[in-house]
């Protein structure tokens, strides 16, 4: 439960900071820290049992069916990962309380901060490999919206896109991965999968699993060849770059290598796709970071080496290299985040980040030049710092192992990229804090407050801290959590400065002294890098991305020509085979019930009916003159319901065709009144005799429906459960909000979607092309000058009280009788859309006192509300109660949780009805360029005789 | 006495309804179109209450009162159509 509420913090703290976006930076600032503080104090107080060996865990079956359990679990490795989320995390969130600047949206920021936070540590603490994939989705998700934080900046958009599509592509091939390892483990959860090592790899399916896994891995740590994403992800403010690309993000996917390294490790394909990736990248992001100029740049590169040397380590396969593998995650955390802490520091005080540009900046920034020095001799890889530690271990390890027989090809590229890593360092030291002093700085550089210096000082204390104690301050974590990483005891080591007159002290010392060397001669290096042909990842990427998007267009434009006359005889040719089809296996089986007699009133409405139907196919040209007749057919249909003893559906039926005929009308005016025939008169008499044929099947099926008796109908059930079950008389209002209340709950909210996207579309309508056009639009129509008549406006606002009370009859007793939320909340919106009508949209929208997009979202709201109610008493969602209250003067009257599920469907449809409306009508005012209307009528008697305008 | 009358009654609705329908198709303006809608609507509100009567029951009362209430809203937005051109303005 514990690692519940550790796991749901960041969530809920991202909430908080949201709801407090009106409230100061440093309230913000302080909700989003107390969040990550309770968090870390709530892994800290498990950790002693943790580290001793007892995991904790937390499990709730959330879909069974799927294997899909909210279980999460904390062993040594995932403590770690999430102390170094959860620590780093508030030292950024100080960081970017002072970073940011004040026309940044503090909130914003800090809400994506935390939920990329909730998701990173839900990685690290999901048990159930399911789990673990979505929060792995949500950590694209989220790091996407950070990386893009600048929208305004093009490269910060493209950034983000980039990352979203390797990371996110990359986690499509770890869904298929686990799912495959999941199915041969029997079992999705990790710590089953962890004990089924032999049965994984004796499959044959291991190979595949493998692969997918690795992609999705090698994507998500920036591996080469997806190496790309993470230097345009620099766009990003400071403190993402930071926090993604030290400790949490590009870590996600070496967290999941030690995670499977019991059960994938070991095989000579691990070794040779694991330990070769990491090998190729630890040396090409090296040599790439050498001539960066931007720091970021070249810390960025300086990541993706180091996130190679931990894949190759892990890829080694054996326990020492595991080991050395997690003492580099915790020390690489430590120095790479504060020198991006640094580097941000340089760029917000001096105005740039340009080496070439910078120098001397010892003499202004001394505390920015010492925490640079710590960290950046640490990356370099030099004693006393914690990075020296791991980097020896990782060339003894290297200098062990043997590629393809070639003894030496390791501990030569080893050796090469750790000089190469070196000079990068010495460049970022040397080249950044020493040499003269210049005058050309942007801005005049000075040491920042100690918001922006503390938490990276922080950090390389920790650097410092650890060179020189790493028996005692990371040895009692790195045991354990290697063991977790193994799987078994980890071998005897020793985390000591002084290993003797090693092979791997020989390689360090010539790595430095070469890398010094290069740093000497750097402006050399520079020429010959630049005849050194470097494929451009970005135009790689976009030539895919666009044979992708090409590709797509082809198929769509295949299947989706345009022409809806093309679209509607296929998809009627084809309903019409399939029926054929189903009718020549199945048949119909003889007529069972038989047909009741038609009275005259019946023939006279039915031939209304099709009097109806053909004159709206001959005037379908003639559009105006169709919606007349299309009335006519929804009026008869209404009145067949009564006929028929549907009393709900004729009110539904009644309401709805007000308010379709209303849309229409709306959307009418601005189309072409009497349209021209765009097809061929020999294709236009193919499509009449495929309407004709199809809809007399679709007439003759309906006949041999009504006639045959259906078996074993589900409607039996809601006759006999409506008044026991759901407390209702009427069968199909209990039916709505009760039986398949789930679907309804639904539908509300495809109904709110579906109102915003009217919203929104029409919105844009009025910019670019069509808002051009639009513009240009001549009312075809002549115009009456009457635009208000009194007489509507009177008869309007007399109507207006009586709907609302039919409305609200119709809405209470709907659970017993013919009614219900959704025919109220129609009613509601004829009576508002008649307001609207007589007095115009500027007077009408002008009175109103809620938003209808608070409608929508109030409606939804009370309704999801209403189902979680349930949940209080232990029932399942949407359960609902009743109660028989004796009412004074109404007398016994039945109380149903539904009825306030019913107020949710009510106030959903009368947002969504007059959102879209609305809007429509707003569109239209400004295609017409009337002057808006303040009064309500063109005559008014209140302002004197005859005032008229 | 009461079923006579309904008999009468029904048969008279049905008079007018087709009668309604005639005008309806035959025009010629649109206003005639629009006027055949609304007798139309109040026949069918007749109509209902008829046939409650005849079923005795008051299940489709409420049919008809919406239709008393809402039916005519389409015949004001299509006159203001007309009129117009723009319904909400």
């Amino acid at each position: 439960m514990i690692l519940l509420l550790t796991c749901m913090l960041p969530f809920l703290g991202a909430l908080a900071v949201a709801l407090a976006a009106r409230t100061g930076r440093n309230t913000q600032a302080i909700l989003a820290g107390a969040a990550t503080s309770a968090a870390l104090v709530l892994i800290l107080l498990q950790a002693p049992q943790v580290l001793a060996g007892t995991t904790s865990a937390f499990a709730m079956p959330w879909v069974p069916a799927l294997g899909l359990e909210a279980s999460l679990f904390m062993d040594p490795l995932g403590l770690m990962f999430a102390g170094l989320i959860l620590g780093i995390g508030i030292l950024i969130i100080t960081y970017a309380r002072f970073y940011l600047a004040a026309e940044d949206s503090m909130p914003r920021f800090l809400t994506f901060l935390m939920l990329f936070q909730g998701a990173m540590l839900g990685i690290v603490l999901s048990d159930n490999v399911l789990l673990l994939l979505i929060f792995w989705e949500l950590t694209s998700l989220s790091s996407f919206l950070l990386i893009g934080f600048w929208s305004h900046k093009a490269e910060g958009r493209q950034g983000a896109r980039m990352a979203l599509a390797v990371t996110g592509g990359g986690g499509l091939a770890l869904i298929a991965g686990l799912l495959i390892l999941g199915r041969v483990a029997g079992s999705y959860n990790l710590t089953d999968i962890l004990l089924a090592g032999l049965v994984i790899q004796g499959s044959p399916l291991y190979t595949p699993a493998l692969v997918l896994i690795l992609v999705g891995c090698f994507a998500k740590s920036a591996q080469f060849p997806f190496h790309f994403w993470l230097p345009r992800a620099m766009a990003a403010p400071t403190p993402v770059s930071a926090y993604l690309h030290s400790a949490t993000m590009v870590k996600a996917g070496v967290f999941l290598l030690a995670r499977l390294w019991p059960v994938l490790s070991g095989t000579e394909l691990w070794f040779y796709l694991v330990a070769t990736t990491g090998m190729v990248t630890m040396f090409v992001g090296a040599a790439i970071a050498l001539f960066k100029d931007d720091l970021k740049a070249l810390l960025a590169y300086s990541t993706v080496s180091h996130l190679g040397l931990l894949t190759m380590l892990l890829g080694f396969g054996t326990p020492m290299a595991a080991v050395v593998a997690v003492f580099h995650i915790l020390n690489h955390a430590t120095f790479k985040a504060a020198l991006f802490m640094n580097a941000g520091i340089v760029d917000h005080e001096v105005g740039t980040r340009d080496v070439r540009r910078l120098g001397g900046l010892v003499h202004l920034m001394p505390i920015a030049t010492t925490i640079a020095v710590v960290a950046g001799l640490s990356m370099a890889g030099l004693p006393p710092f914690n990075g020296f530690i791991s980097k020896e271990m990782m060339l003894e390890e290297a200098g062990r192992t043997v590629w393809a027989e070639l003894t030496w090809l390791i501990p030569l590229v080893a050796t090469l990229a750790a000089l190469l890593s070196a000079a990068y360092s010495f460049r970022y030291v040397s080249h950044v804090f020493f040499g003269p002093r210049r005058h050309d700085y942007p801005r005049a550089p000075h040491d920042p407050g100690a918001g922006l210096w503390g938490p990276p000082a922080v950090l390389a204390a920790l650097v410092v801290l650890i060179g020189f104690f790493p028996a005692t301050i990371a040895g009692p974590l790195v045991q354990p959590v290697a063991a977790a990483v193994i799987g078994a005891e980890p071998p005897y080591f020793a985390l000591k400065m002084w290993h003797g007159f090693t092979p791997a002290l020989f390689m360090s010392v010539l790595a430095v002294a070469g890398g010094a060397a290069v740093l000497w001669r750097h402006g050399e290096a520079v020429r010959m890098w630049q005849r050194v042909p470097v494929p451009d990842a970005k135009r790689a990427f976009d030539a895919v991305v666009a044979a992708l998007v090409g590709a797509s267009r082809v198929v769509t434009d295949t299947l989706h020509t345009g022409t809806l006359q093309r679209s509607l005889f296929v998809l009627f040719a084809a309903t019409f085979l399939l029926a054929v089809e189903g009718l020549s296996v199945g048949g119909l089986g003889g007529a069972t019930r038989a047909g009741i007699p038609a009275s005259g009133v019946a023939v006279a409405a039915w031939l209304a009916l099709v009097a109806g139907a053909v004159a709206v196919v001959v005037s379908a040209r003639q559009r105006f003159l169709a919606l007349i007749y299309i009335s006519v057919i929804g009026l008869i249909v209404s009145l067949g319901f009564v006929y028929l003893s549907a009393p709900d559906l004729a009110l539904t039926q009644i309401s709805v065709e007000v308010v379709t005929i209303l849309l229409l009308l709306l959307a009418l005016n601005l189309l072409p009144k009497t349209p021209q025939p765009t097809s061929s008169r020999l294709r236009r008499a193919r499509d009449a005799v495929l309407a004709g044929i199809v809809g007399a099947g679709v007439g003759w099926l309906a006949l041999a429906v009504m006639t045959r008796a259906p078996r074993d109908p589900i409607s039996a059930f809601h006759w006999a459960q409506a008044k026991p079950g759901g407390g209702g008389t009427n069968v199909v209002n209990v039916t709505l909000v009760d039986f398949r209340g789930f679907d309804t709950f639904g539908e509300i909210i495809v109904l709110g979607i579906a109102a915003l996207a009217i919203y929104a579309l029409l919105k844009t309508a009025v910019r670019g092309v069509a808002g051009r056009r639009l513009l240009a639009w001549v009312p075809e129509t002549p115009e009456s000058p009457e635009r208000h008549p009194m007489m509507l406006v009177v008869a309007s606002r007399l109507v207006l009280p009586i709907a609302l009370v039919v409305g609200l009859f119709l809405f209470l007793r709907g659970h017993n009788l013919p009614g219900g939320g959704f025919i109220a909340g129609l009613v509601f919106s004829i009576a508002l859309l008649v307001q609207f009508m007589a007095s115009g949209y500027a007077w009408a929208d002008a009175r109103k006192r809620l938003e209808r997009h608070t409608l929508i979202a109030g409606g939804v709201l009370v309704a999801a509300a209403t189902g979680l109610g349930s949940l209080a008493f232990g029932a399942p969602f949407l359960t609902s109660t009743f109660e028989y209250i004796t009412w004074p003067l109404v007398g016994q009257f039945e109380l149903a949780s539904a009825l306030l599920f019913d107020v949710g469907v009510s106030l959903a449809v009368v947002g969504a009805v007059l959102l879209a409306l609305g809007q429509l009508a707003n569109l239209m005012q400004r295609a017409a360029r009337l002057e808006v209307d303040a009064e309500p009528m063109d005559i008014d008697p209140t302002r004197g005789a005859g005032a008229v305008r | 006495m009461i079923a006579t009358a309904l008999v009468i009654g029904f048969a008279l609705i049905t008079a007018a309804i087709l009668l309604n329908l005639w005008r309806l198709f035959a025009g010629p303006t649109p206003s005639d179109r629009i006027l055949a809608l609304d007798t139309l609507v109040i026949n069918a509100i007749a109509l209902t209450v008829m046939f409650g009567i005849y079923e005795r029951t008051a299940f489709y009362f409420e049919a008809g009162v919406l239709l008393a209430l809402v039916g005519f809203v389409s015949s004001v937005a299509y006159a203001k159509f007309l009129l117009r051109g723009d319904i909400v303005e």
